[in-house]
């Protein structure tokens, strides 16, 4: 396949669907197929049938489109028309709506399930990385070209040459999306620079983040568009192989993934000479086997190498030795999921969006007590506010925003005093949390703050590799003066002993986990001291969530 | 890269079944096969050998670290380093219940409490006559839908302690 053929593909997709008066896309993902999902498509399908409107409506199971909590959702598309978003269809709603338009003029619309496009749910969106997510079947590679899929890498191999690219992209000022936030761009040029007979492509997608799942809703909705990000990444880099390090609990997204990467090698758009060019590359799937650490990119390469899952010092950096001892090119699926707008668009156009040191938007997976949960992709700078009241549409019950976490285990508590914050790299970071992957929790007066941060630790000592001492010892220890706290048996010298280790685990882990493991600790200390002093000196939840039953030993040694 | 005797132990065991008579071995052989006996495959071969059999006996092990040329102490320490692979037989029935942070906040720990009373097995065991596994996972990621479990492969939104028993109990009896 050239490039004429893959124009010509897009059109030829983009007619059929057109030729339907009517298509219906129901949403397809785990949280809408677990409230019902395959119900709704099956009805959807039998009513079809029944009509006998197969020429005029079609029925398409998508990926997520974003309201998770209003599931099961379906969306109606009709040309020339606005789309119709409708929230928890059932088999009886979904029937009735596709009567109502399939063109028969007697049944009615269900208005009362209709999500209206202007709520701010939508409106405070900007979709980017998502843009197709919800539209397409994920299953079919027609889908992803009709929306202009592949055009991005026609271009790059046609037009530009590798320097090019890296160029664009730092240009862009596009930056990890993992969490750290290293500038995507110069990370490729450093790669690109290195002088090997072999060199590698590696996407993160083990999203081990409790409370995060961007990475796989963008796997699972969206396989095609990593996969062009990915080519071009080794383009501009100079690699024939890639790896799609998947995480173990997610079977669908390798599963599709896997499907995407064969239907891409079989119309020449990935394998050797992509699209007629002298550009060969492969990307193979490897599935994780649950652990956090391996989130971590030398211990990801580690177990893309069939180790154990043990980071190792840096420098030398993957860059320069990463898998099998060659410079490789390591970033999260969703900085991949940019590449291609960034190509396409010119990355001017990227560079508007955002804040002056943050560009371009973030995915993040808002849950936890507000009213709406699901995936939203918003431009970076966007007010903490705007995501839990607009967006998320507040705390449900009447009850009071408290907290939100962001980053996970590695991340923070952010409260209610810096609701006004520019969501960025850099304002998080002020406020001792990071961006983190994504995932973000809102917390209110029932969650204690003292039993979260024991929560992080548990998860942290867990999944910590055991490789260095101050993380393997710290975060136990940090664990158990938590532990201490929470049942009542803590003194105020615990308190001090806790904020020592955690300065001391930050400043001497080998790797990121240990490194930010104390942060959860360190921000709830910072903003809700009050919490921790009442549990020592007073005995008492404030959030009443902790039981408090023992008495402090040292008390009665002392006294 | 595959050794001559690889090649040749390959072809053998292409025609007839396993030496074994087991025939889900020739699951593994077909993995190892497809990565040619890469050493760095063991991961994926695992993931295969857990998934035939369920769990990873001793014997298992012992077997992949043969097939791939890997120490044994290699093999196990692997298999025991990741969360995902087994090394005790599994319950008929398993229900893991999502302990991430979504699920946490809205109180999925009152569901593992409830589930260990009545059954008492603490996660990550067994229940003595082999009915249920009861598991904890860090996050399953439909944390729009917290708490969430996953019963016998099926993905259940919003439970609740007394919602989760039953459906348990009407599936494990």
């Amino acid at each position: 396949m050239n490039r004429a053929d893959l124009e010509a593909m897009a059109q030829r997709e983009q007619q059929r669907q057109q030729a339907f008066g009517c298509r219906i896309l129901c949403c397809a993902s785990t949280p809408c197929l677990s409230s019902g999902g395959q119900a709704v498509y099956d009805a959807i399908n039998a009513v079809i049938s029944e009509g006998g409107w197969e020429a005029e409506v079609q029925a398409v199971a998508t990926g997520c489109m974003g309201p998770c909590s209003h599931g099961p959702m379906v969306t109606v598309q009709r040309p020339g028309e606005e789309d119709v978003v409708y929230e928890r269809v059932t088999s009886d709603v979904a029937r009735a709506l596709v009567a109502a338009h399939a063109g028969k003029a007697a049944a009615v619309a269900p208005v009362e399930h209709v999500m209206p496009a202007s709520a701010p749910f939508f409106a405070k969106q900007q979709k980017v990385v998502l843009a197709n997510s919800g539209l397409i079947d994920p299953e079919k590679l027609e889908d992803y070209v009709a929306r202009g899929g592949y055009r991005a890498l026609a271009y790059a191999l046609r037009e530009m040459t590798p320097e090019e690219v890296c160029k664009e992209i730092i240009a862009s000022g596009l930056r990890g999306r993992g969490g750290a936030g290293f500038p995507t761009g110069l990370k490729w040029d450093m790669v690109r620079k290195e002088h090997s007979d072999k060199k590698y492509v590696v996407a993160n997608g083990d999203e081990g983040d409790p409370g995060a799942y961007m990475d796989r809703s963008l796997m699972e909705s969206d396989p095609h568009r990593i996969l062009e990000g990915m080519a071009i990444a080794g383009y501009a880099v100079g690699a024939d192989q890639g790896f799609l390090y998947v995480r173990g609990e997610y079977p669908v997204a390798a599963k599709r993934l896997e499907r995407a990467i064969r239907a891409a090698e079989r119309r020449g758009l990935l394998g050797s000479r992509v699209l007629e060019s002298g550009f060969n590359f492969r990307i193979d799937v490897r599935i994780g086997a649950g652990a956090f650490v391996c989130g971590e990119e030398t211990a990801l390469m580690a177990s893309i190498m069939g180790h154990r899952g043990q980071p190792v010092p840096r420098p030398p950096y993957p860059a320069q030795s990463g898998l099998w001892g060659k410079p490789t090119l390591i970033n999260n699926v969703e900085t991949y999921g940019s590449i291609a707008p960034i190509v396409e668009n010119g990355a001017a156009w990227f560079a508007e969006i955002g804040t002056a040191k943050s560009k371009g938007t973030k995915i993040f997976a808002l849950a936890g007590k507000v009213a709406t949960t699901g995936l939203i992709e918003v431009p970076m700078g966007i007010s903490l506010r705007e995501i839990v009241y607009d967006i998320g549409g507040g705390i449900p019950d009447g009850l009071a925003f408290k907290a939100a976490q962001t980053g996970g285990p590695s991340g923070g508590c952010i409260p209610a005093a810096h609701l006004d914050t520019p969501v960025d790299y850099e304002s998080l970071k002020a406020l001792g949390s990071i961006m983190g992957s994504g995932g973000m929790i809102i917390m209110d007066e029932h969650s204690c703050m003292v039993d979260v941060a024991k929560f992080f630790m548990e998860f942290c000592m867990d999944e910590s590799c055991g490789k260095c001492v101050p993380c393997r010892v710290g975060t136990v220890q940090m664990h158990r003066i938590l532990e201490r706290i929470t049942d009542g048996s803590a003194t105020p010298q615990d308190l001090a002993t806790l904020q020592e280790l955690c300065m001391m685990v930050k400043e001497t882990s080998l790797c990121g986990l240990g490194q930010s493991a104390p942060n959860p600790v360190l921000s709830t200390i910072r903003y809700f001291a009050e919490e921790y002093t009442a549990h020592i000196a007073d005995h008492h939840c404030p959030a009443g969530v902790c039981t408090l039953e023992k008495q402090p030993v040292g008390e009665w040694v002392t006294a | 890269m595959a050794s001559p005797t690889a090649a040749v132990r390959t072809k053998r065991r292409a025609d007839d079944e396993h030496p074994s008579g087991d025939p889900r071995f020739a699951l593994i052989d077909r993995t190892l096969k497809r990565f040619q006996y890469q050493q760095d495959a063991l991961i994926e071969v695992l993931h295969t050998a857990q998934e035939a059999f369920g769990f990873l006996s001793d014997d298992l092990l012992i077997y992949v670290a043969h097939q791939l040329k890997l120490p044994l102490s290699w093999v196990y320490g692997v298999a025991t380093f990741y969360h995902f692979f087994t090394l005790k037989p599994q319950g008929q029935h398993n229900c893991i219940v999502c302990m991430g942070t979504a699920c946490y906040v809205k109180r999925a720990a009152e569901i593992v409490a409830a589930l260990q009373k009545e059954y008492g097995v603490a996660p990550g065991e067994t229940t003595r006559d082999g009915l249920l596994s009861l598991a904890t996972a860090r996050c399953l990621g439909s944390c729009g839908l917290a708490p969430v479990l996953v019963l016998d492969g099926e993905v259940l939104p919003r439970e609740t302690p007394e919602g989760t028993l039953a459906r348990v109990k009407q599936q494990v009896g």
